[in-house]
């Protein structure tokens, strides 16, 4: 514990030192102190998921009346450990990004409090200290996305967007927990977990529903996620890769700690929920995601893609814990678990690699990128990897945990209750589903910005990222090869976790080993030996060309249909790229197509103007949220009446009040 | 130890076995097909090892490659036939035990003809066309809804058996020839062949021989290559087609593969191999010849029908269990 309350003393210090100094010291002091809290804190993490052993903390100086409780079991050190690695590459890539506003004194300071609260929520043990970490990371991260806010109207809206949705959350989810303080009388989680038989199941549902939602939302699950495309894009880079690859999964782990763990599992329902919100998101994600023209809208869809397949596990592991199937209940969770390690590493990385991108072409449209392999090696290397992995391509970890995920939901059919099938095939239809969408999307991603020829002048004289960008990016791409060719090795480390999650002690579903391989036999991969048979198959392949192969290489123009002109404009764009599949899917997408022609005056077969848009909103917001928000204007509207600035009706107003107060209360 | 030391040298040699034949199979499939195409259109059609010709041409001319094109243009090809390889190398052709096959898991064959798809879809991208880009994007788009379908379809025959690993599936299916008389049986096979269908870019999906430049999806990706580039592109699509049938073959008629490690298993297994895979070729290039291809926003339509189906058969398998 010494470890770990020494990296939260860190985050302070960092934040007090970055009001303090001044200069370029600035950024590299707090960068620096930020990256020892975050070793420390991994290193803490680490000692718990290897021992098994959780240690606690309480103290009455730190908060007035309750005190603070923090407790690091295995599950919370899993979420600290991939908070940490998500940290320290965030830190790092910020002393090399910093610049004029991102490198202000209150900038920095929000990014040393904000590292803090991610610490902390998973340490959290009683109700208080949960609650007082929640609302850090909330307002720490809501001035983080204003950081841009002197330039960007966009960055004001998704702040304020952002901060409504994660008050809501919040509300909620101190609500659920206020039911469930109610039979303990206490506040400190172990009593709860205690007294949580003393719940009705009636306050029980209630309370896991009203936390879902506050968890949910944060976790992105839709119809909850309208903030995350609109905030993520707008906060500094290295903040959208802690938020996307930690925060985010803080609300995941919020359902787990409290509907599994606090209420001890409930009923079979509240997990056929999780998974139709995991199902929604995943489906929603993943095709919003094959849209985006704008690539950090691209990867937060991705983020909610990826999210809704956590859900989706989530889900299954409490259907199937509900329903007495510890074993496949334990290999689902530790694939949920597996998967939100992954997601951290390559999204992450992909946030980075967009920041670099940002940085350097001064825009985040794929329409205007293009060719920027040969001007950004170093963020086009990591950009691959991440990619691969995320596009679930064997031997990375987005395919690992992504074949985990569906042997744990393959699993599920062995419970005949008709609900719980149907949601496992939902499910395994969506993972399917979302696959090949991930790989539009990000072929797109890569394919636009990457290849083909510059589309813009700042694409085109692109520089690369600074070297210690570039370290963090490498840094971020570890877990996603480890993941992917040994994702056996962390294993055991998540099945601690899960034990704790699940509160049971069933044997690992897996053997021992580099590979993943069931115990139940119903399948094994191992990726190291793929990679061999990979190698040995690629060393023949050009052995075999080199004997073959004759004739030479010659650089030539490109086929233009006998034109000798190929100019940027002729390529595809991101837009066209994706139109066949938005054509398919027009139902749900519902884009917004606008052709604007004037024609000529002497005659209409002439075209003077062409102005076409293709627009791809929220549905959701459009349907569910825009509607309320016009409901509370027009109720702001009609309100106003009763204000004409005269003060005697503002005190007769009062009086009235006061009446209706006391005729109720008495 | 020395019962180890044979089966891992049998499981080598089937894994190599398994490449020769689709190497030189595949190639000579193709020509079969195209010869009876020609047949039943009334020509007389090239000789069946056209193919083989033509990809020992393309081995020995230049390879152009366009200005603005990077690495990825040349090394795409490789991934593509690398990841085809694998495939065949650990997929269950033959013999139900080629090397790894443990980790011959559908998810795992899935995955690695994405990957490949992924490998030439971003190739079509690299010269900054708009041919290259048009192609990639049809491709994307329909191996993106065809592997979904396939990944249910599969999911079907698992649940039924067990697992998710393909030879186990197949050798189950043999110890339980009732399993193949099942509906979810017959749903999968429409399921999986449509997919088949679209992956390997035959009509009605994608016509081979067409370079028109509305219709086009697969040539209009590969356009830039040429030279051995185009040759390993051309041999790594022959392979998968042959993967593809195999694969169909052996898991709605298992007979013939070997399940024992005798060398004469492996042969009848390697005759029966090729015959079965003929027989689904002579089908679908006579299906060729008498469907026109469908417009390329009616092919979705398709792959969700297929997708449909495959749904079916996991339900129907859940029902009927």
């Amino acid at each position: 514990m010494d470890l770990a309350l020494l990296s939260l003393v860190l985050c302070i210090v960092g934040a007090l030192l970055a009001l303090s100094l001044n200069g370029s010291v600035r950024v590299v002091v707090t960068g620096i102190v930020g990256i020892a809290a975050c070793l420390g804190a991994l290193a803490a993490a680490l000692r718990v998921l290897i021992d098994g052993n959780s240690v606690s903390f309480h103290s009455t100086l730190l908060l007035p009346l309750s005190g603070i409780d923090l407790t690091l079991d295995p599950l919370g050190a899993l979420f600290v450990a991939v908070t940490s690695i998500v940290g320290i590459a965030s830190c790092l890539y910020y002393i090399g990004y910093a610049r004029d506003e991102s490198g202000s004194r209150l900038s920095l300071s929000m990014f040393m409090l904000f590292l803090l609260s991610l610490l902390l929520v998973p340490m959290a043990s009683s109700v208080m200290t949960w609650m007082f970490a929640w609302e850090i990371m909330a307002l720490s991260s809501m001035l983080l996305i204003t950081t841009e806010h002197r330039h960007s109207q966009a960055a004001r809206r998704a702040a304020l967007w952002y901060g409504v949705m994660t008050q809501l959350g919040a509300g909620s989810i101190l609500l659920g927990f206020l039911i469930m303080t109610l039979p303990a009388h206490a506040q400190t989680f172990t009593l709860l977990e205690q007294h949580a038989g003393g719940l009705t199941s009636l306050e029980r549902s209630a309370a896991f529903i009203f936390s879902l939602i506050g968890f949910a939302s944060k976790a992105g699950a839709v119809p909850l996620h309208v903030w995350l495309p609109k905030a993520h894009p707008e906060a500094p880079s290295p903040i959208s890769a802690l938020m996307s690859g930690s925060m985010v999964a803080l609300g995941i782990y919020g359902i787990i700690r409290v509907g599994l763990t606090l209420l001890g599992g409930g009923s079979l329902w509240w997990w056929l929920v999780v998974t139709s919100l995991g199902v929604a998101s995943a489906l929603f994600g993943a095709l919003h995601a094959t849209t985006s023209t704008d690539i950090k809208r691209l990867l937060a869809y991705s983020t909610i893609d990826v999210m809704g397949l956590v859900l989706l596990g989530v889900g299954a592991a409490g259907a199937m814990a509900a329903t007495h199937h510890h074993e496949v209940a334990h290999l689902a969770m530790v694939a949920s678990l597996l998967l939100i390690v992954a997601h951290s590493g390559f999204k992450g990385c992909l946030f980075l690699a967009a920041g670099a991108i940002e940085r350097s072409t001064g825009t985040r449209n794929l329409d205007q990128l293009g060719g920027l392999l040969s001007r950004m090696r170093v963020t086009a290397i990591v950009f691959v990897v991440a990619t691969l992995s995320v596009m679930a391509v064997p031997l990375f970890s987005g395919f690992s945990s992504e074949w985990l995920l569906f042997e744990g939901l393959l699993g599920g059919f062995i419970s005949h209750n008709s609900a719980t099938s149907i949601a496992m095939l939902v499910s395994v239809t969506a993972l399917a589903l979302t696959g090949g969408l991930t790989a539009i999307a990000f072929v797109k991603a890569f394919g636009i910005a990457f290849l083909g020829q510059p589309r813009s002048s700042n694409a085109e004289h692109a520089r690369d990222a600074s070297p210690t960008m570039g370290v963090a990016m490498f840094f971020l791409c570890i877990p996603s090869i480890v993941l992917g060719l040994a994702p056996g090795s962390v294993i055991p480390l998540l099945n601690r976790a899960s034990d704790v999650g699940l509160r049971l002690h069933v044997a690992s579903p897996l053997r021992p080993g580099a590979g993943l391989d069931l115990l139940s036999s119903r399948g094994s991969i191992e990726p190291l030996l793929i990679l061999a048979v990979g190698v040995i198959a690629s060393l023949g392949l050009w052995g075999l060309l080199r004997l073959v192969a004759r004739g030479g290489v010659r650089r030539a123009a490109a086929w233009s249909s006998g034109r000798d002109v190929l100019t940027p404009r002729m390529q595809y764009t991101a837009t066209s790229f994706a139109e066949p599949l938005q054509r398919v899917f027009v139902d749900v997408l519902r884009p917004d197509n606008d052709l604007d022609v004037t024609h000529e005056s002497e005659s209409r077969y002439y075209e003077q103007h062409l102005a076409f848009l293709n627009r791809v909103d929220d549905t959701i917001e459009n349907s569910i949220y825009q509607p309320v928000i016009k409901l509370v204007r027009r109720a702001g509207t009609a309100a106003l009446r009763l204000q004409n600035g005269s003060i005697h009706r503002y005190l007769a107003l009062g009086f009235i009040a006061l009446l209706v107060v006391l005729v109720v209360l008495t | 130890m020395i019962l180890a030391a044979t089966s891992l040298v049998y499981s080598i040699g089937t894994s190599l076995l398994q490449l020769v034949l689709l190497t030189l199979g595949a190639p000579v499939l193709l020509g079969v097909m195209d010869k009876l195409r020609a047949r039943a259109e009334g020509r007389r059609g090239a000789s069946v090892l056209q193919p083989l010709r033509d990809i020992r041409k393309l081995m020995s001319k230049q390879r152009l490659r366009a200005h603005f094109s990077s690495a990825v243009l040349p090394v795409a090809p490789i991934v593509l036939l690398v990841a085809t390889v694998v495939a065949i190398a650990i997929a269950p052709l033959a013999s139900t035990q080629p090397l790894l096959a443990p980790s011959a898991d559908i998810y795992v064959i899935v995955y690695l003809l994405l990957t490949g798809s992924i490998a030439l879809a971003l190739a079509g991208l690299d010269a900054g066309t708009a041919f290259g880009g048009m192609g990639s994007s049809r491709a994307m788009t329909i191996s993106a809804l065809a592997e979904p379908a396939l990944l249910v379809a599969v999911l079907a025959l698992s649940i039924q058996a067990g697992t998710s690993n393909v030879p186990t599936i197949i050798s189950r299916t043999l110890a339980n020839p009732t399993m193949l008389s099942s509906p979810t049986r017959l749903l999968a096979l429409v399921a999986i062949l449509i997919v088949v269908i679209a992956e390997t870019g035959r009509i009605p999906v994608d016509n081979p021989s067409t370079h028109l430049e509305l219709t086009m999806i697969h040539e209009a990706m590969i356009l830039e290559y040429s030279g051995a580039d185009l040759g390993l592109v051309s041999i790594a699509s022959a392979m998968r087609l042959g993967l593809l049938f195999a694969l169909v073959a052996n898991l709605f008629v298992p007979w013939g593969i070997a399940t024992d490690t005798s060398i004469g298993g492996l042969a009848m297994g390697v005759v029966w191999l090729a015959v079965k895979t003929s027989v689904i070729g002579v089908g679908v290039s006579f299906m060729e010849v008498h469907r026109a291809k469908l417009r390329l926003f009616r092919v979705p339509e398709l792959l969700a029908g297929g997708f449909v189906l495959s749904i079916l058969a996991v339900v129907t398998g859940l029902v009927t269990r």
